[in-house]
């Protein structure tokens, strides 16, 4: 199978790559590009471990073909860091103890940060619902609804 | 002398007995007592038994003293998760 | 050297309180690297063939075309794993589970892997070997399997614990009971006697992170293990075992791990990944996929049980006797007898008997969940109790009190209580504000409660104060929730100094002696005994070094505050030495500073809890959602509040899940119908509330800061205490977990007819 070249920007850099036609983003971001911060739990879209944005979308990469992202702009938790300046909603998780393990806490950030970048004052209910995309087996979900509410907060009152 | 009381699973192999009356100062000395007297102990004593002692739960420590009037259940090793 | 862990009932200055966890900017960026997030430079990529059946001799295996196609570099087989483990079963039965031999006894049983150049030729290798199957009758069901009728599976199973000693082989493998008093006397004095069979079906884990791993064996015979596991000395131990290599060679890094609940504490797939890397002589990459994980890793058992529990008018109990019929899937296992061992552990009961009764079926090897088959038990047990409580006109929590087990009762599994905690998370349960809320419409309220036995075990940890007075902390146990800042914190606590001047680290397996795995809520508790020994001998160096420093015996010199100080003015007038200023003369009073420990932690402390859940109905669909809950339970010390209240949450919401949705669903072909998260069903963030929890301390009197165990206490209640809200909710007994709503429906219809 030949393979099909991708010219894209991801988290602000504009990389290539050469990727099989039938390579998920997924794969592409974690073995050919190094970049591990988006984890395989399923593979089958259903449990948003692998979340990332395309074009301020957010969507489960293991449901999205490497070469679909030609010519977009990709965001995925490698980016959400400011150099050494962390998202509030990194710094909540960890001050919130939002996290145990910590393999789902990716793809709730890049989840999150997309709820919040459309809605920036939501309700509980409008959180936990805009979150379901994400599983996480750790938690029971209650600290990181704080979180995310406590980031809320932050970021409209700053 | 210890009075070291049996599991359900250990019971008939020293005939239905609830419990045993067994010479040992520490653990080590109990299941060697137990084995010699009691051959069918050995494949339980592979798998492995936890020892209370008054309570405290002992699973692999040889030289851990039966003091005399002790409480002693002998119990299956219990996995965790 | 022998620690006094008697609980001291000290003051804490750091410990109690809730720093930031030194792990948590790693896995907030992605940098964390879990099992999947390592590759080996020139690395195979591996895959495994798996059974399409439940139950089939494997005639022949031919993997000639698979070898041939290029790109393939090694193929294995049960031949490439020859059985070294002389007569232990249970290590037999490990092998045979991490690849089939002369039958496969489970849809998706592995019966071959491949190492190819990528994962598109591993995938095409595997499509190119032939297996010809005989196929036999297959069982599934835990009480299908103990008919006559039924197949049986291994034909060198007799059971164990039945006399005269059966001749012909059975499912049924082993068979055990426990108890006191006379239960058939307790029940002549009942007034009141509640008697059902309950069933729960099969539940995953469910970890987010699939096995992953990387092994690179070379012809000298060391071997590198990267993986995700609870146990890495346990793996290399088990690993070096299989494959006929000494312990010392095979070195394991254990990576992060992304949950494991139990389900990581087997080898699974390791060593094949081990055996293909050694065939092939490059490092092999090994991943499972998530249905890989759901059809062929360790869940729980299925269970059916039969409860049987008596009271007088005035509350109490008589007698209690349950039944209890758990399977271990396709190899033997004890998890029924388990179940009886803690189905009673709450109660003060004079008359108590647990029967268990172990099963073997086409199933794939059950392992750990959280508290093994204590859920299950409870359920049944807290079930019956409710109704009880129901047919007497008693409140539910007034019953319970009233049985509860306390200090100096006789457990129902044997020895006697110590201090325990279920009579104060049973009273502050009673005065829970969650209690006297209103409830509305279709909605129930229930409560139950639980108890896990937690324990010790080998634990290893180093201690080395650095030259500019900073201290590392080495340990052997895998941090699976946060468990670094608890040892962070200990650390600092004896040591008296700084919360950020320690760095908890997880050594791999050739930089410390064994370590057991972090399971049985053990974690805290040994990891926490080790470092606190560890960091006592580091003391005992530093004030030997102070005394040098000053000219004084050492006996002369007291630790405190994190300073070494004269130990009375006939000491000589010395202003403090601080750990840094220790340090920074280390290279001249006698080298490098450290303190070690070694040791078996034991005497966990038992813990208890109750729960408190509000479910609504909905009558038309038979769809529930936990409107409130509230998890109260023993801590014995919390060292770290957050993550205290992290395991309580994150018990609890699999619990719920458990009983409210999921469940393996076996196909008549034998075949797991439902492996996937679409149709495997975990709770969601939308189909929780918040979960409140309340943290009672009794101090642990083994520990010296009174720690118990706490991980796995929090799933046993669930189950009952949403069993029992449901039952108030739509006023009928549900016995069959999960309460999905087919089957709530189901009830609520039949009641109407």
């Amino acid at each position: 199978m030949s393979g099909v070249h991708v010219s894209t920007t991801i988290n602000g850099d504009a990389v290539e790559f050469v990727c099989n036609a039938d390579e998920p983003l997924l794969d592409v971001l974690r073995n050919r590009l190094g970049m591990t911060g988006a984890k395989e739990g399923c593979g089958t879209g259903d449990c948003g471990a692998c979340s990332v944005t395309i074009n301020g979308r957010l969507v489960c990469s293991c449901l999205v073909l490497g070469a679909e992202i030609q010519g977009a702009k990709v965001g995925t938790i490698e980016g959400m860091a400011k150099g050494d300046q962390l998202h509030p909603l990194q710094k909540n998780f960890i001050s919130h103890a939002a996290l145990q393990c910590g393999i789902c806490t990716p793809g709730f950030l890049i989840a999150a940060k997309a709820l919040l970048d459309k809605n920036p004052d939501p309700s509980e209910e409008e959180i936990r619902f805009g979150l379901a995309g994400n599983l996480c087996r750790c938690t029971g979900y209650d600290k990181i609804v704080r979180a995310v509410q406590a980031t809320a907060k932050e970021m409209r009152g700053a | 002398m210890a009075e070291v009381h049996l599991w359900g699973a250990l019971r008939p192999i020293v005939g239905g007995a609830l419990s045993v009356s067994v010479e040992a100062k520490n653990i080590r000395e109990l299941f060697k007592t137990l084995a010699e007297q009691y051959p069918a102990f050995e494949p339980h004593l592979q798998r492995g038994i936890a020892v209370s002692i008054n309570g405290k739960i002992y699973r692999d420590t040889w030289d851990q003293a039966l003091p005399e009037g002790a409480e002693i259940y002998l119990l299956p090793r219990i996995p965790g998760g | 050297m022998p620690l006094d862990t008697n609980f001291t009932n000290q003051k804490f200055k750091q410990v109690g309180t809730r720093p930031l966890r030194p792990d948590g900017v790693d896995k907030v960026t992605g940098r964390a690297k879990y099992g999947a997030d390592y590759n080996a430079p020139g690395q195979l990529i591996a895959l495994v063939l798996r059974s399409p059946h439940a139950h089939a001799r494997i005639k022949k295996i031919d993997t000639s075309k698979a070898e041939k196609l290029a790109g393939v570099k090694a193929i294995i087989t049960s031949a490439d794993l020859p059985d070294l483990t002389a007569g232990d079963r249970g290590m037999r039965d490990m092998l045979e589970n991490c690849m089939a031999r002369k039958k496969v006894l489970y849809d998706g049983h592995a019966v071959a892997a491949v190492a190819a150049i990528d994962q598109t030729t591993a995938r095409k290798a595997l499509k190119l070997i032939q297996v010809d199957y005989e196929i036999l009758p297959h069982v599934t069901d835990v009480d299908e399997a103990l008919k006559p009728s039924a197949p049986v599976i291994h034909n060198d199973i007799f059971t164990e614990g039945v006399e005269p000693k059966p001749t012909k082989p059975s499912n049924n493998n082993k068979r055990a009971s426990f108890g006191h008093g006379d239960i058939e006397q307790g029940f002549r004095e009942a007034d009141i006697i509640v008697e059902h069979t309950y069933k729960t079906e099969q539940t995953h884990q469910g970890y987010i992170e699939p096995h992953a791993c990387v092994a690179n064996v070379s012809p000298d015979g060391q071997g590198e293990l990267w993986v995700c596991t609870q146990g890495h000395f346990v793996y290399r131990n088990q690993c070096a075992a299989l494959l006929g290599m000494d312990i010392s060679k095979l070195r394991v890094t254990a990576s992060e791990i992304g949950g494991g609940f139990g389900g990581k504490t087997h080898i699974w797939t390791e060593p094949l990944a081990l055996a293909l890397s050694r065939k092939a002589n490059r490092p092999v990459k090994l991943t499972m996929s998530r249905e890989e994980v759901f059809r062929c890793s360790g869940p729980t058992s299925s269970t059916s049980i039969d409860m049987k529990i008596g009271a007088k008018r005035d509350g109490t109990i008589t007698a209690a006797h349950g039944v209890l019929r758990y399977h271990g899937g396709a190899f033997p296992a004890t998890w029924a007898e388990f179940g009886a061992m803690t189905a009673f552990a709450c109660y003060d009961l004079k008359n108590v008997k647990g029967e268990s009764i172990e099963v073997i079926v086409n199933r794939p090897k059950t392992a750990a969940y959280r508290a093994p088959s204590a859920p299950m038990a409870a359920f049944a047990v807290e079930s019956a109790i409710d109704e009880l409580a129901k047919k007497i006109g008693m409140d539910a929590v007034e019953l319970r009190i009233k049985n509860a087990a306390k200090q100096g009762t006789q457990s129902s599994y044997g020895p006697v209580y110590g201090p325990i905690g279920i009579g104060a998370t049973l009273e502050a349960a009673k005065n829970h504000a969650h209690m006297k809320a209103p409830l509305g419409k279709n909605q129930g309220r229930g409560m139950a409660c639980g108890f896990w036995f937690n324990f010790g075990g080998q634990t290893c940890c180093d201690i080395n104060v650095t030259p500019d007075g900073t201290v590392t902390v080495a340990v052997g146990t895998i941090d699976v929730g946060g468990s670094r800042a608890s040892i962070g914190l200990m650390a600092a606590e004896e040591l008296g100094i700084s919360y950020e001047d320690v760095r908890v680290v997880i050594a791999d397996t050739s930089s410390l002696g064994h370590n057991d795995m972090t399971d049985g809520s053990r974690g805290t508790f040994s990891t926490g005994l080790a470092t606190i020994a560890a960091a006592r001998n580091a003391i005992k160096v530093l004030c030997a070094r102070a005394a040098k420093m000053w000219d004084i015996p050492e006996d002369a010199v007291v630790w405190e505050d994190g300073h070494a100080k004269p130990a009375g003015t006939n000491a000589g007038n010395f202003p403090p030495l601080s750990i840094k200023e220790i340090a920074a003369a280390a290279g001249n009073t006698g080298g490098p500073i450290a303190g070690h420990n070694e040791l078996v932690a034991d005497g966990a402390g038992v813990s208890f809890a109750t729960h408190i859940c509000d479910i609504e109905v909905d009558p038309e669909t038979g769809r529930s959602t936990v409107k409130r809950y509230t998890v109260i339970q023993d801590a014995g010390k919390a060292i770290h509040p957050s993550y205290v209240e992290g395991q309580y949450q994150g018990g609890a919401a699999q619990g719920i899940g458990w009983a409210l949705n999921e469940e393996y669903i076996y196909g008549k072909d034998g075949r797991l119908q439902n492996a996937g998260f679409l149709d495997y069903r975990i709770p969601v963030c939308s189909d929780l509330p918040f979960i409140d929890t309340m943290i009672l301390e009794i101090p642990n009197p083994n520990h010296p800061y009174g720690v118990r165990g706490v991980g796995e206490t929090s799933i046993v209640p669930p189950l009952a205490a949403v069993a029992n809200a449901m039952s108030n909710a739509v006023g009928i007994r549900l016995t069959h977990i999960p309460m999905s709503p087919p089957r709530v429906l189901k009830a609520i219809s039949a009641r109407k007819h």
